[in-house]
């Protein structure tokens, strides 16, 4: 009787949580369905012009896509190269040279960091980050390396720049958190055992850190990544919401999340609307095209990392 | 082990069901009603919500019924309209004609009434000039085109003589979002210059050729105060109660006229005629007029429920009268008589 009772309970535990595990996987299928219900009549009106039309003019109903693509991409690109930089020597700083005195106040910053909300985030980069870049910053690398197109004309303080250096700051926490436990994970042997073969500290974390936590850096990567390509607020900030593609990051620009909070409110004409529908179906694309990518990478830096450790 | 995994899964039962729908939440967790009126519910404009939300406050203090709000943008509260989940929506630009007929095939004709009046000031940032800076409409089309690129330009300069103006780009700043903010600054300009016009065009989100765009009335204010050089339109009520320096527009008679909330109504006042369709009262006549100023809406359907509709009315008529006095106090213009008119006739209209 007990016997029975209890696999029934067993039984309906598993399915439940089989239940909520798909629930999952429905509702995401749901949400892509109505994006690109929602967004059918954008797309029979544009086409693939959608993706590379450069003009987005809400009052002569043309939209296109493309400065959006690019605003994401690149300030996300600013934003996970400084973080992944940052957020490594910091974990590495942390696990391989700092003592306990140093680490736990470090740790706990961090922890701090990632439960600031982004507006605050947003608001801190329009009132302190934005003038120092316009007043510091840009005319510095204007001077040093102005050579470059990317940072040459003229400085407004909200841009593509200051956009890619919030999220950078947002993403830190979480790469430093991930990096951190997974420098933590490398067994001791393999640390004792470069430097028993008289390797330097630099040298013990080049052979025997890194190649342990390579599939993990790429993972906290993958995990900012989906952080800055989806951040709303603190973008839209600091961003300077101007549709356009010019080579300087100094220039205000727009990304794929800032145009859907910012215009869904008032579109009211449906062709509108469902090209606003059809940004957020691009948005998805691009993340899940972006998750997609980081997978194969992860898969084939563990593939790699078996075969020369093992 | 086994009753803790039984009782978690009730537990989670109960939470998905209830979530769902299927079974009534407790008494103890709903919000209980107030003594005798349900409820009113709106929903649209977030330029209105600071004024209607003193003024629900007020109304509530006064009749004991209930106005739920929500600022969702004015697109959005036409649409709820439409969609028959709130009993009024706010609008910062009347209903057009097609979206009056999509409201007609869901709830009947639809009564549009002018709840306030707002002007815009055009605020700037240069610390070393201390004179009150004058502007005029196709200087203003000219500067947010991107034409005028430097402080210390021939056409700026014309306006202002002997103000000693500093060779700083220019940077005009714009709302980001779709506002009503923004429909009634480029409808101005549109009417000023025809260039402007044909590049731009009128909407309350545009593609500006140039500039910076900020999320509402907050950001364009910051990003005005942190910028040097720059230029931005910001609703009279947000300049006036954070001390930003702003000029003074020339007006169709050919004076500089400051906005207040004298020569906002002033503006107003020169349109003897105005309906949901002729809105628009930007540039008016007067010398003391102040031309960049609008209007903002309250849409509900006509044919009402009867006690539903009984204190609709109520309410609304309450709004543009007792409410209006108190409209200065908060730098908000109080609604003109012209105004006012049109919208105790359009609630005479309402079948209930």
């Amino acid at each position: 009787m007990r016997k029975v009772s209890q696999r029934l309970a067993d039984r309906t535990f598993t399915w439940m949580l089989r239940l909520f595990t798909f629930s999952l996987f429905a509702l995401l299928g749901t949400l892509t369905f109505q994006l690109a219900e929602a967004s059918s009549q954008a797309w029979n009106r544009f086409g693939l012009s959608f993706l590379n039309g450069k003009v987005w003019d809400p009052v002569r109903g043309v939209f296109g896509a493309l400065p959006f693509l690019y605003g994401t991409i690149v300030s996300s690109a600013i934003g996970l190269v400084i973080a992944t930089v940052v957020g490594v020597s910091v974990a590495l700083l942390l696990t391989q040279y700092a003592g306990r005195w140093v680490a736990g106040p470090v740790s706990f910053v961090i922890e701090l960091m990632s439960a600031i909300p982004s507006v605050v985030y947003g608001l801190w980069g329009i009132f302190v980050l934005a003038p120092w870049i316009r007043s510091g910053l840009a005319p510095a690398l204007n001077a040093s390396l102005g050579f470059i197109p990317l940072f040459r004309g003229q400085i407004y303080g909200t841009s593509l720049l200051t956009a890619g250096l919030i999220l950078a700051i947002m993403t830190i926490p979480t790469i430093t958190a991930v990096v951190r436990d997974v420098c933590r994970a490398v067994p001791d042997e393999l640390r004792e055992g470069a430097l028993a073969l008289g390797a330097t500290r630099q040298e013990m974390i080049g052979l025997a850190v890194l190649p342990f936590a390579r599939s993990g850096i790429v993972g906290s990567v993958m995990l900012g990544l989906g952080r800055a390509l989806g951040e709303t607020m603190a973008v839209t900030m600091v961003i300077g919401n101007r549709p356009q593609i010019v080579a300087s990051l100094f220039q205000p620009a727009y990304s794929m999340a800032s145009v859907i909070a910012n215009e869904f409110t008032e579109a009211t004409s449906p062709l509108y609307l469902s090209s606003l529908y059809e940004i957020g179906l691009c948005l998805l694309l691009v993340t899940t095209l972006f998750y997609a990518m980081a997978r194969v990478l992860v898969w084939r830096v563990e593939r790699r990392a078996r075969g020369t450790l093992l | 082990m086994r009753s803790l995994s039984i009782a978690s899964g009730v537990i989670l039962c109960c939470a998905t069901l209830t979530g769902c729908g299927l079974v009534p939440s407790p008494a103890f967790l709903q919000p209980t009603p107030p003594k005798g009126l349900r409820p009113l519910t709106g929903a649209g404009s977030t330029f209105d919500y600071p004024l209607l939300s003193r003024a629900f406050y007020d109304y509530y203090n006064e009749f004991h019924q209930e106005v739920n709000y929500q600022p969702i943008g004015s697109g959005g509260g036409i649409l709820q309209l439409v969609k028959g989940t709130v009993q009024f929506g706010a609008t910062d630009v009347p209903m057009n004609n097609r979206e009056l007929a999509l409201a007609a095939r869901t709830g009947g004709a639809v009564l549009q009434i002018p709840i306030t009046l707002g002007a815009e000031a055009i605020a700037y940032n240069l610390p070393m000039v201390h004179h009150r800076l004058r502007f005029s409409g196709p200087l203003l089309a000219a500067m947010f085109l991107g034409r005028v690129r430097f402080w210390d330009a021939p056409a700026i300069v014309a306006l202002n003589p002997g103000v000693k103006l500093p060779h700083w780009p220019v940077l005009a700043v714009h709302r980001s979002d779709g506002s009503g903010t923004t429909y009634i600054f480029t409808n101005y300009l549109s009417r000023v210059s025809p260039a402007f016009s044909r590049i731009v065009g009128t909407g309350k989100a545009v593609l500006w050729p140039s500039g910076v765009g900020g999320k509402g009335n907050a950001a364009v204010a910051e990003l005005v105060q942190n910028a040097p050089g720059a230029i931005g339109y910001v609703e009279l009520a947000y300049v006036l109660q954070t001390h930003m320096p702003y000029g003074v527009v020339l007006n169709r008679a050919g004076r500089y006229v400051a906005p207040t909330l004298r020569t906002a109504t002033a503006a107003a006042d020169a349109f003897a005629e105005l309906t949901p369709s002729h809105f628009s009262i930007v540039d008016a006549r007067g010398l003391s007029s102040y031309p960049i100023c609008g209007y903002s809406w309250v849409v509900l359907y006509r044919h009402q429920p009867a006690v539903r509709g009984h204190e609709l009315r109520r309410l609304l008529t309450w709004l543009v009268t007792t409410e209006q006095a108190r409209a200065s106090a908060v730098d908000n213009v109080p609604l003109p008589a012209v105004a006012r008119r049109l919208a105790l006739q359009q609630l005479g209209r309402m079948d209930d």
